[in-house]
């Protein structure tokens, strides 16, 4: 037992200094490698991330929201049907709802205008969130001008910056009084937005739902897991895209590694006759080289995961931004919550030291089965 | 006690470019003695060293050792005996390592680490505790008068000192025959006779060695008990004692 | 089909494994036919040298089959809210008729390989290579089951489509459901305990007398075996139920999940391990005696014995502390 560790640990020891000698080689692999780890762990590391960030905005949603449909397309509900649903058996509570879009042509972003009842700001007056705050340089007392739609503008003061846990959730957020916001939008007292709806066994949300498009076939009702799943797949399947573009990254990496490893030099070919010739076994060489790869392998994969983490966590993965979040251009800086778990580590490892390690085997045997007798020939 | 009994070796058999370097060759080599072997450049010497080395196979005859104490091989017969000519790579290997120790025509030397991990590069597959390795390496290095180089890289040696860092890495794992290949080609007649008193040196120790050398200066010194001559693949004479 | 990054690692590690084993195959099946070990030729020796490479392949494939049987139910647990009606993976790999089969073919691959890796193992030790033609004989067996995984498991995701109602584990491991699960779970689970208790005991009274006397190394195999079976059957009747402490819960994955420590890999870990330790016996016994093996089977036989023994010995550790601390009791 302690003979195999000690050779594990001598050969460990001469494949570092052998990688060590050839520096040049090595460092153009490793250098390689770790931007082929850095590019799909950040793409890992975002997509993951974004789900999080999907599934906090939805924390606070209530678990359906009932729509009305017009010819197809989403419309003002009548506040009216608010009653009759709350009147079927198993709504605990319904609860219209006021917000919009609101496009600010000078800062060039869509801000989402919600009407809040509790605690509510007073009529004119505003919270704002820190992704506003930051666009449109305004702070707590100052004027935030609101162009209505009757093309009236409206002076709002700002109460107060929202703090906030996530900024996805409340960056793009003006919290207003329900009146200013039917004035702004021009919402009738007698229409909402949507029906938010709680329901006291969740268990019985689908078949809730059934009844209710049942009862009114021009609504739409959508439930708060359809909507969770619906942004997992998508991420996921952005995720997964932007891998499978990769994909090409990696399998170039992989014959660059496979030709690397093949292309022996006449010196490495020598070193190992000689190795051979003074009692190093084919599978001692095989060792060695195992053991070459695996450092590089494992620096490199630890070097890319941290670049990627940093680059995805502070520095907002200002690299991807665009093909994976895709949503809206609408925040200039946001920082998501830094968070990796093993099992993308896993998965990272599978896309990327696996093939590598395979890739590398048989260019690896060629070079241990260098005949023992050949170091007596040279 | 190595004893070769009719052994052919030939390259690339059945093909046009086939070659045959030993054709037919007995020998016996008996132990704690110094056996060269003597004979013009492609008389097939090396071959020889290479198969008694374990480090080639016989396409045919046998190979025998006798009394090498081989772990992991039963002996047959009684008398500690092991034919070589049939095992696999693996066990060759083994063999070698714990069995014979080389000296190269050219040193075989690794370049870029030092003399130290030169002398201890045969040791690190038999899992022995670096410890122990480097203070026996440095005692080796003592002995031939260059522990002062220990920790130099290899680049830097003369072709003296290099020809003793070889001796010492051969004697690392305390083999019990030592086969070296054109020791003195790269030596002055100075540091050729300084190499057969080491030589002598190792046979006072109870080494068996076998040199191949077309040297007069290795093959006529008096510490040579039996010279075999060599050409064209087979043995003159068959193995005469001066 | 979901392209989620773990999916794809997983289909890539499959076709690499397959491609990896397809090409030992190659090679193991010219040895087959081609092996004289008498001769010096360079034929013979090419191939020697060749079986360093398939011994590294088949090492590295079966290294990625074992990691890969782990990612595989871990994804299936972590896409599981793709899915109504799946809580955990036992709902994820119920969404089309692939998923179980994969599972099963996997841990199958998995035993073999790793009885395969200790047949090398114990090969490599004798000069004459004489297990060489049964270890090779053993590889086309294991092959087409790599490959048959591989495929299938492509054919679970491609057929992977969101918004599938599935039925997860409560009702697939509940008592009163027919089939395969059903019946596992309604194993009552007093009389489960005793077997259990009953063949974890039986494996080390075996395996001691097999250490110390050298006799009953079949009776060992077949006993640990039975044990590792037991154990599978005993985790969804009875073993589960204390780490839920829950007396209907039987899913046999969803103490993988965070919520249970992820005690669960360790209980497999333990399980398999020890499985193919004991498997691995038994499959040494026929060559125990043949020439050079003589020297090299019985010590290695006694060291897997050993190992065995300790990772059943964890397992029931695991087990019965979670009994003994679990409020549940069962009747």
């Amino acid at each position: 037992m302690n003979r195999t560790v000690e050779r594990h640990r001598n050969i460990l020891d001469f494949a570092l200094s052998s990688l060590l000698r050839r520096k040049g080689k090595n460092l153009s692999l490793w250098v390689v490698y770790t931007i082929v780890v850095f590019l799909i762990a950040a793409i890992v590391f975002y997509t993951h991330a974004l789900k999080r960030e999907a599934a906090l905005v939805l924390q606070g949603a209530p678990d359906m929201v009932v729509q009305k449909m017009v010819a197809g397309r989403q419309d003002l509900v009548p506040v009216a049907y608010a009653g009759k649903i709350a009147a079927l058996r198993g709504v605990s509570s319904v609860r219209p709802r006021c917000w919009g879009y609101y496009f600010d042509p000078i800062s060039g972003a869509n801000y989402t205008l919600v009407a809040s009842e509790s605690p509510s700001p007073a009529p004119g007056a505003v919270d704002i969130g820190s992704g506003v705050a930051r666009v449109l340089r305004v702070g707590r007392g100052d004027l935030l001008p609101i162009r209505s739609s009757s093309g009236a503008p409206m002076l709002l003061t700002v109460r107060k910056v929202l703090p906030c846990v996530s900024e996805l959730v409340a960056a793009d957020l003006i919290v207003m009084s329900e009146g200013d916001l039917r004035d702004l939008f021009r919402i009738p007292r007698d229409l909402a937005t949507d029906l938010a709806v709680t329901v006291a066994n969740s268990d019985e949300l689908a078949t809730l739902a059934v009844k209710i498009s049942q009862r009114f076939p021009d609504s739409r009702p959508i439930l708060k897991s359809e909507i969770l799943r619906t942004y997992d797949s998508i991420f996921d399947w952005r995720g997964g895209m932007m891998v499978v573009v990769l994909a090409v990254a990696v399998l170039s990496f992989v014959i660059f590694a496979w030709d690397k490893a093949t292309g022996l030099s006449a010196e490495e070919r020598k070193e190992i006759g000689i190795l051979k010739s003074v009692g190093w076994e084919t599978g001692d060489v095989l060792l060695l080289k195992f053991w070459e790869g695996a450092v590089i392998s494992l620096s490199a994969f630890l070097c890319g995961v941290v670049l990627a983490y940093f680059q995805v966590f502070f520095l907002s993965a200002s690299l991807f931004e665009p093909a994976l979040k895709g949503w809206a251009v609408l925040y200039p800086r946001f920082r998501l919550v830094p968070e990796v778990d093993p099992y993308q580590l896993v998965v990272l490892f599978f896309l990327t030291v696996v093939p590598y390690t395979i890739a590398t085997i048989v260019p690896s045997w060629r070079a241990a089965t260098v005949d023992p007798d050949a170091a007596m020939r040279s | 006690m190595i004893e070769l009994l009719r052994v052919t070796k030939s390259f690339h058999p059945g093909k046009s470019n086939q070659f045959t370097a030993l054709q037919d060759v007995s020998l016996t080599v008996e132990p704690a003695r110094v056996t060269a072997l003597k004979g013009p450049s492609g008389s097939g010497k090396t071959t020889l060293l290479t198969l008694i080395g374990c480090m080639a196979r016989p396409t045919s005859g046998r190979i025998l050792l006798r009394g090498a104490g081989i772990r992991g091989i039963p002996a047959g017969a009684g008398n500690g005996e092991v034919e070589i000519t049939g095992l696999p790579e693996r066990f060759l290997t083994g063999i070698r390592r714990e069995t014979f120790g080389f000296i190269f025509q050219h040193f075989n030397l690794v370049k870029g680490i030092t003399v130290l991990e030169n002398v201890m590069l045969p040791a690190y597959p038999t899992g022995e505790r670096c410890g122990a390795v480097s203070q026996r390496a440095m005692e080796l290095l003592a002995l031939f008068n260059v522990a002062r180089h220990a920790a130099s890289r290899v680049d830097r040696l003369s072709g003296g000192e290099a020809q003793r860092v070889a001796i010492a890495r051969s004697l690392i794992n305390r083999p019990s025959i030592i086969v070296a290949d054109e020791p003195t080609a790269h030596l002055d007649t100075r540091l050729s006779r300084e190499f057969m008193q080491i030589v002598r040196s190792l046979k006072a120790e109870g080494k068996t060695i076998l040199v191949a050398s077309h040297d007069p200066i290795v093959y006529d010194s008096p510490f040579v008990d039996s010279v075999v001559e060599m050409r064209d693949g087979r043995i003159l004479g068959g193995g005469a004692t001066p | 089909m979901i392209l989620h990054p773990a999916v794809l690692a997983l289909i890539v590690a499959s076709a690499l494994t397959g491609f990896m084993v397809l090409y030992a195959c190659w090679y193991g099946a010219r040895i087959l036919l081609q092996w004289e070990i008498r001769s010096g030729s360079e034929r013979q020796l090419g191939l020697e040298r060749r079986t360093y490479l398939i011994s590294t392949l088949l090492c590295f494939a079966f290294a990625v089959q074992i990691l890969s049987l782990f990612l595989y139910v871990y994804t299936a647990d972590r896409l599981h809210g793709l899915f109504s009606g799946a809580m955990c993976a036992a709902g994820t790999l119920n969404v089309n008729r692939y998923g179980y089969p994969v599972l099963v073919l996997k841990a199958v691959t998995f035993l073999l390989a790793g009885v395969w890796l200790i047949v090398n193992h114990a090969d490599t030790r004798g000069y004459d290579y004489p297990l060489i033609r049964i270890k090779y004989a053993l590889l086309l067996l294991i092959a087409p089951l790599v490959l048959t995984d591989g495929i299938l498991e492509y054919r679970y995701f491609a057929g992977l489509r969101a918004d599938v109602i599935t039925s997860c584990c409560g009702s697939l491991f509940s008592r009163d459901r027919a089939g395969v699960a059903g019946d596992l779970a309604a194993l009552p689970s007093g009389p489960m305990e005793w077997l259990f208790f009953a063949g974890m005991i039986a494996t080390a009274a075996c395996g001691i007398r097999f250490n110390r006397t050298g006799s009953g190394g079949y009776l060992f195999s077949v006993v640990g075996t039975l044990a590792f079976f037991i154990a599978v059957a005993s985790l969804i009747s009875f073993i589960c139920l204390y780490y839920y402490d829950l007396p209907t819960h039987h899913c046999p994955f969803c103490i993988l999940q965070k919520e249970y420590g992820s005690i669960g890999y360790a209980l497999y870990a333990t399980l398999f391990g020890g499985g193919v330790a004991g498997m691995g016996t038994g499959a040494l016994m026929p060559f125990r005696n043949r020439g050079t093996m003589a020297a090299v089977i019985p010590p290695l036989q006694r060291r897997l014995v050993v190992a065995t023994l300790v990772f059943y010995l964890l397992f029931t550790l695991m087990v019965c502390c979670r009994m003994l601390l679990s409020p549940l009791r069962l009747g």
